[in-house]
């Protein structure tokens, strides 16, 4: 293992261990690794600095890293990679990586690990970690021998972006990044029987969902995540496969931009925060597809009168994702972007003489719910909404080449409620883990990959302050990423529960002895710039735009405004709480008792 | 274990429709790697799911494969989610339930045995009558002395489980059983024909 027996020294493909994870990771096309430096990883480190082709972002922590991978591989479809060092350098990445997993991010993640002579000695630094990242991880592996390690990193990033794609942690013992050893070129490695995810979806059933969507008087899709992930071909079919059957769409907050929120047949998103059309359409529709997504709780609502009168058809990559939380009809295993590639070409030969007319009944009864305006809130020309904040910043970037990132909150419903996306990969969010902390790392993400884009981290004042030292990477990187906090002095979704089920008491939910953000912004070099008036909003805003550098844009908002529409938790789709009903006392009693228990 | 009688996932299950509860026997096919028995309990811990028995042993040594035979239980929901989590684990090559198996084939049940060692300790008529149960019950004497058995005994868990109790009254010390380990009758293997 140590490399004595090396005769071929002279063979280009004899080399060390650390020398092979930079190799392998420019084969599998990796241009940039988010790291941060330890004693376990420092061979890794000196490779890096004696080569150009891998550009290393150096991180304020190793939560950060996790992130910015995730940010840039939802902005561009490629993997994220990040780089941490063992004990704590891996075990401050697990939130990033759950995050991934359950957003289905690809990401390979590489960490230290002590000698494999003192593994299980409690050394120092040392922490179990594909045991910890075991159930955060779509797979792992410790490399214990040198000849190992090229095929591991390999097989890393396959599994990381097939299927249905997900985090992956590779931990490289010391030893074994010194070790000398023979690399096996990516086109060489052996694929793994054992795993085989599926691409195409059955054929007779596309036909018998086609089928159903052809005879279905009051249809729906409702999109997802999966749509993103599947690549920007799968968006385009998703767009064909709407003009065609004339059907309406709503999406999760994870797949919007799949289609365009100017589109005609949007409905906006759906769910807890979701529009009261897509809601009560996702409530009395006869036929649902749903296209790469899960039927998360935050979907369904309340799951046993979860659109009671529809057949479902159901499109994933995943197995395990059918009838999980809903039984559905019609499942279709595959890769969305091929199973919407057949779904359209059968339409095409099929049904290409259906006329959007027929739906003229059921869009009749989406425009009277849409007539409800369910998103509606009173403005103001003392204080700034929020959502006239989240709607000014939309009018004033829309035409430029924007990305938006969130932290986890109301900002970030207000964001996904008013920012209006028109294509895919530009938005990224936390969504099943529901991370604070994520949105600022995963626009320096996002910025990496995308260096003259305006990349924007809508904040909360809370969230911000989770990941904030990253500020020092954004300035030392020149990274001009834009953060647009929402600065309502509370939790402020914290306190909207608690408004809505604990009498009002704001335990803990009021964040005393904010910081400065402005000066915060300078102190680590970057430009601060606050505004508190609606109508200063716009100059401030376009200033923010025009700076190439970091900002912390410091938005003072209404601080007690709530996020609606909402189904309340153990409610139904039918069963929303809207803006205009939305008084004191009705706030109150908005959650019986059982609904309480949930989250 | 981790006994949980709802359907898995969400928090929004605020109906009881409760399902029956059933038993199944699945024989999985992994690689044999470090970490993929605690990948697959970590599966049935981490997601709630019973664990009733389990047992794994390399098969295959030259393809590197072990076989590990899970008794599980679940309402049906539970059981097809069970399944393609587990399918969803990288180093699993095959998930195959073998009571759902046995059906199509037209039997009741796989072919299921386990095998236990009891140690009984005793004088005079117990020591007798452990003797003469262990010969009812075929089970084989594998130590002796002048106060104590240790019988070998195999067969369904069925049989397993009345021989414990019997030895019970009869002085038994110690027990350790294997777990089930179980495959289909007929000529097919678990990769088919
Ligand atoms: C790491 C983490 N801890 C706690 C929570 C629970 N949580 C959800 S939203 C929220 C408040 C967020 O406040 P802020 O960032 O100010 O956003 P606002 O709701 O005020 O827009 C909290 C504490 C979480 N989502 N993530
Ligand atoms: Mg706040």
């Amino acid at each position: 293992m140590t490399g004595t027996e090396q005769e071929t020294s002279a063979d280009e493909h004899q080399m060390t261990g650390a020398e092979m994870v930079l190799k392998a990771l420019g084969e599998n096309g990796v241009k940039h690794v988010f790291g941060y430096p330890g004693g376990a990883v420092l061979p890794i480190y000196d490779e890096i600095h004696q080569q150009d082709e891998i550009e290393h972002i150096l991180v304020r922590h190793e939560q950060g890293a996790g992130h910015m991978a995730e940010g840039y591989a939802r902005s561009t479809g490629k993997p994220g990679v990040c780089l941490a060092t063992s004990g704590p350098g891996a075990t401050n990445v697990v939130t990033a990586l759950q995050d991934a997993l359950m957003d289905s991010i690809p990401m390979v993640c590489l960490t230290g690990q002590v000698p494999t002579a003192l593994i299980g000695s409690d050394a120092f630094q040392e922490c179990d970690t594909v045991g910890i990242t075991r159930p955060c991880t779509k797979h792992n592996w410790l490399v214990k021998d040198v000849s190992e390690l090229s095929q591991v990193i390999h097989e890393a990033f396959h599994v990381a972006t097939s299927g249905r794609p997900g985090p992956v942690v590779v931990d490289i013992p010391k030893d074994v990044q010194f070790a000398t050893g023979t690399y096996v070129p990516l086109n060489k490695a052996p694929s793994r029987k054992s795993y085989r995810p599926a691409k195409t979806g059955n054929s007779d059933s596309i036909h018998q969902a086609i089928e159903l969507i052809k005879n279905a008087k009051k249809p729906i899709i409702y999109s997802g995540g999966g749509v993103i992930n599947s690549g920007p071909e799968a968006s385009t079919l998703l767009r064909d496969l709407v003009k065609l059957t004339g059907s309406p769409i709503t999406s999760t907050l994870m797949g919007l931009g799949a289609y365009p929120a100017s589109g005609k047949h949007w409905l906006g998103m759906l769910g807890m925060h979701g529009t009261y059309e897509a809601n009560m359409a996702m409530h009395d529709c006869d036929v649902m597809v749903c296209i790469g997504a899960r039927f998360d709780d935050r979907i369904t609502g309340r799951i046993d009168a979860f659109s009671p009168n529809s057949k479902k058809i159901h499109v994933d990559i995943d197995p395990s994702s059918i009838n999980k939380n809903v039984r559905v009809d019609i499942p279709i295993i595959g890769d969305v972007t091929s199973v919407l590639e057949d779904m359209v070409r059968i339409w095409r030969a099929d049904a290409s003489d259906l006329k959007e007319e027929r739906l003229a009944d059921w869009n009749a009864q989406i425009n009277q719910w849409r007539a409800r305006n369910s998103l509606a809130f009173s403005d103001n020309d003392d204080v700034i909404m929020p959502q006239y904040a989240i709607k000014r910043l939309y009018e004033l970037t829309k035409d430029k080449d924007t990305y938006i990132t969130t932290e986890v909150g109301q900002h970030q419903m207000w964001a996904a409620q008013f920012y209006g996306f028109e294509e895919p990969n530009r938005w990224m969010t936390s969504g099943g883990l529901g991370t604070m902390g994520y949105g600022f790392p995963a626009a320096i993400g996002v910025q990496v990959a995308h260096p003259d884009a305006l990349v924007i981290d809508i904040a909360g004042d809370a969230s911000i302050q989770m990941c904030i030292q990253e500020m020092s990477c954004a300035v030392q990187h020149g990274l001009p990423v834009k953060i647009f906090i929402l600065n309502n002095n509370y939790m402020g979704m914290v306190r909207q529960w608690q408004q809505l089920l604990h009498g009002n008491r704001l335990s803990n939910s009021y964040t005393e002895s904010m910081p400065d953000f402005v000066k915060l912004a300078e102190a680590y070099g970057g430009v601060g710039i606050r505004c508190s008036k609606p109508s200063e909003l716009d100059d401030a805003i376009n200033e923010m735009i025009s700076v190439d550098k970091p900002v912390i844009f410091d938005c003072n908002v209404a601080t007690l405004a709530n996020c609606f529409p909402m189904i309340p938790s153990g409610k139904a789709h039918n069963e929303m709480l809207l803006p205009d009903e939305a008084t004191d006392e009705v706030v109150a009693n908005a959650i019986d008792a059982a609904g309480a228990k949930l989250v | 274990m981790n006994a949980q009688q709802k359907p898995t996932g969400s928090a929004y299950f605020l109906s009881n429709i409760e399902q029956e509860t059933v038993f199944r026997t699945l024989s999985v096919v992994v690689d044999n790697e470090p970490g993929v028995l605690a990948r697959v309990i970590g599966l049935f811990s981490g997601r709630g799911y019973n664990i009733e028995s389990l047992t794994v042993s390399e098969t295959q040594n030259e393809r590197h494969l072990s076989r590990i035979t899970i008794v599980t239980s679940g309402t049906a929901n539970v059981l097809e989610q069970i399944k393609t989590q587990l399918e969803r684990i990288v180093p699993v090559h095959r998930v195959v339930d073998l009571d759902q198996k046995a059906k199509e084939l037209g039997y009741e049940k796989p072919i299921e045995r386990e095998l236990a060692l009891v140690k009984v300790k005793g004088e005079g008529n117990d020591r007798m009558e452990a003797l003469r149960i262990a010969d009812a019950f075929k089970a084989e004497v594998v130590d002796a002395n002048r106060d104590h058995f240790i019988f070998e005994v195999t067969g369904r868990v069925s049989k397993v489980d009345q021989f414990i109790d019997i030895m019970r009254s009869l002085g038994a010390i110690e027990i350790c059983r294997t777990g089930i380990t179980a495959m289909n009758r007929g000529s097919d293997g678990i990769w088919g024909k």
